[in-house]
């Protein structure tokens, strides 16, 4: 791979261990990927931030970076942790995860990560613009990414993420370079898709099916961002799909074809068949909405959906903290609570350790978490649309 | 025999071998150097010091950091050797400082083989 004189300097040492390793790691995986040269990067979103995900081992790494002077190069933002890091006593996280979270909440901060805690960061601040390179972590950040926005990011893990933070640079290969963001296959979607869940369902069935590569998708007439967000989340849970073209909604569609591609038809059973199959659970003990995490416009939906209600059971919206903010302001976290709900920032139903917390069934209306849940949290799953959801707890 | 440089460094030690992918996460205990995987060829052994030899990883990205946990506990293995490093093992022996060196033919080396493993030069002796 062809290295500039500074960054042959980075891999003997120059510039002390932390990037000398950092750095390497970067090569190595350039070199296994097949990659010609580094590519500077606009942004990093790392993952790997939940205690509950990394454990110990994880932790010990993030401290030693820190405690060695790592610092970020480039706008990097985080993802979530496993809990509320400021409501997290009233929510009931248990205190031994707490000290631990907190920890690794405080060596990201020494190394310069801005605390967005989300996983839709493009929602609060980190906004690639088209045909940036980028190194993401957070594989419904990168489907988004990637897919409405056209910027350009592997699914990168945690540590290379962070390594790409802190030299600045990611290897050239993969969904960085053109000839890997034709599609590989034609989805034909003959279907409504009128509930948020049904998009979910949808990404669900798909990544599923796939497996991997590049889906094209005709039919879909049209999708907000919220949609996009949901479809492209469940589709990189169920398989590793890091990118996709929709007709008419997506920006790269026009600039690609789909000339002699194999053809998959999604029509209503495969969409009732992907409801079913990820409905393990009957009666909930918790909903929780926000997976990906809430926008706005979703809280507000939520808020005036509550209105005049009284939940029976613990509701959980997650956003980020910035849009928790903004939503209270508006009267809208209010609103929520007096129906008996929490908007629960940082954190998410994925990454949080509801199992310790007493909940065997949760109600979900993503794909993407209802696909997690069962192997992450132990959980039955009730997968449903938002308005099936608060008719059964409230 | 001769393979593809992976992680810088040189040690020598005796050869700990399996035959199947293995997985750091939930498969290593990073505080003792123990293989846990219930079922697993090498279940019970301990990778500490040893030439660790392995056709390539396998489960959760977090094994990476399990790597560096090993090493960081002094339970680490002295190099890793693989058919095929992929990015999870090859993450974590970066980031830990461990020798490592892939593209070996990896059926002729045995449990207690005495090897010698150079990720500079990525060459791996016998004997």
């Amino acid at each position: 791979m062809y290295l500039t004189k500074e960054q042959e300097r980075m891999l003997s040492g120059e510039y002390g261990e932390v990037l000398e390793r950092n750095f390497r790691l970067l090569v190595r995986l350039g070199e296994i990927y097949g990659a010609d040269r580094m590519i500077p990067v606009g942004s990093v979103q790392v993952a790997g931030v939940s205690y509950k995900s990394i454990g110990d081992p994880g932790l010990e790494f993030l401290e030693d970076l820190a405690d060695k002077g790592a610092r970020v190069r480039v706008p990097t933002t985080l993802n979530p942790p496993g809990m509320d890091l400021e409501d997290w006593r009233e929510l009931g996280f248990p205190r031994d995860f707490a000290e631990k979270q907190l920890r690794i909440i405080d060596a990201f901060r020494r190394m310069g990560v801005a605390m967005t805690a989300t996983c839709t960061p493009y929602l609060v601040g980190n906004l690639p613009r088209f045909g940036e390179h980028l190194a993401w972590s957070e594989s419904s950040a990168v489907s988004f990414a990637n897919s409405v926005i056209g910027a350009r990011t592997n699914r990168e893990g945690g540590p290379s993420a962070l390594a790409a933070a802190l030299c600045g640079v990611t290897p050239n290969y993969g969904l960085h370079l053109d000839e890997n963001r034709r599609p590989s296959v034609v989805i034909k979607v003959d279907a409504e898709l009128r509930r948020e869940s049904d998009f979910g369902a949808l990404g669900y069935h798909v990544g599923k099916t796939i497996e991997k590569g590049v889906p094209y998708f005709y039919g879909i007439k049209d999708a907000d961002v919220d949609q996009l967000k949901a479809l492209g989340a469940a589709m990189a849970a169920s398989g590793a799909i890091a990118l996709y073209h929709v007709e008419g909604l997506t920006p790269e569609a026009t600039l690609v074809t789909t000339g002699g591609l194999g053809t998959i038809e999604v029509g209503e059973r495969e969409l009732r068949e992907a409801h079913e199959g990820l409905n393990t659970g009957r009666e909930p003990d918790i909903a929780i909405l926000g997976c990906p995490h809430a926008s706005l416009a979703e809280i507000a939906e939520l808020a005036g959906k509550l209105e005049g209600r009284r939940l029976r059971k613990p509701l959980w919206i997650c956003t980020a903290r910035a849009t928790k903010r903004a939503a209270a302001e508006m009267g809208l976290v209010d609103k929520i609570e007096r129906a008996g709900g929490k908007v629960v920032a940082d954190t998410c139903a994925v990454v949080a350790p509801i199992e310790r917390m007493g909940f065997k069934c949760t109600a979900v209306n993503s794909g993407k978490a209802a696909n997690y849940l069962p192997g992450f949290c132990k959980q039955a799953v009730v997968f449903k649309s938002v308005d099936e959801i608060l008719e059964m707890v409230t | 025999m001769k393979g593809r440089a992976i992680s810088p460094g040189r040690a020598s030690g005796e050869a700990l071998v399996s035959r199947e992918p293995l997985s750091f996460y939930g498969g290593v205990d990073p505080k003792t150097g123990m293989v846990t995987e219930r079922g697993h060829e090498l279940e019970g052994k301990c990778v500490k010091d040893k030439i660790l030899v392995f056709p390539r990883g396998k489960g959760s990205t977090v094994g990476s950091y399990v790597i560096y946990g090993l090493k960081k506990n002094g339970v680490a293995p002295a190099a890793i050797v693989n058919k095929e490093t992929e990015t999870i093992v090859a993450t974590g022996v970066i980031l830990a400082g461990i020798p490592c060196v892939d593209g070996i033919d990896i059926d002729k080396i045995k449990t207690g083989d005495r090897l010698t493993v150079d990720g500079d030069n990525a060459v791996v002796e016998l004997g």
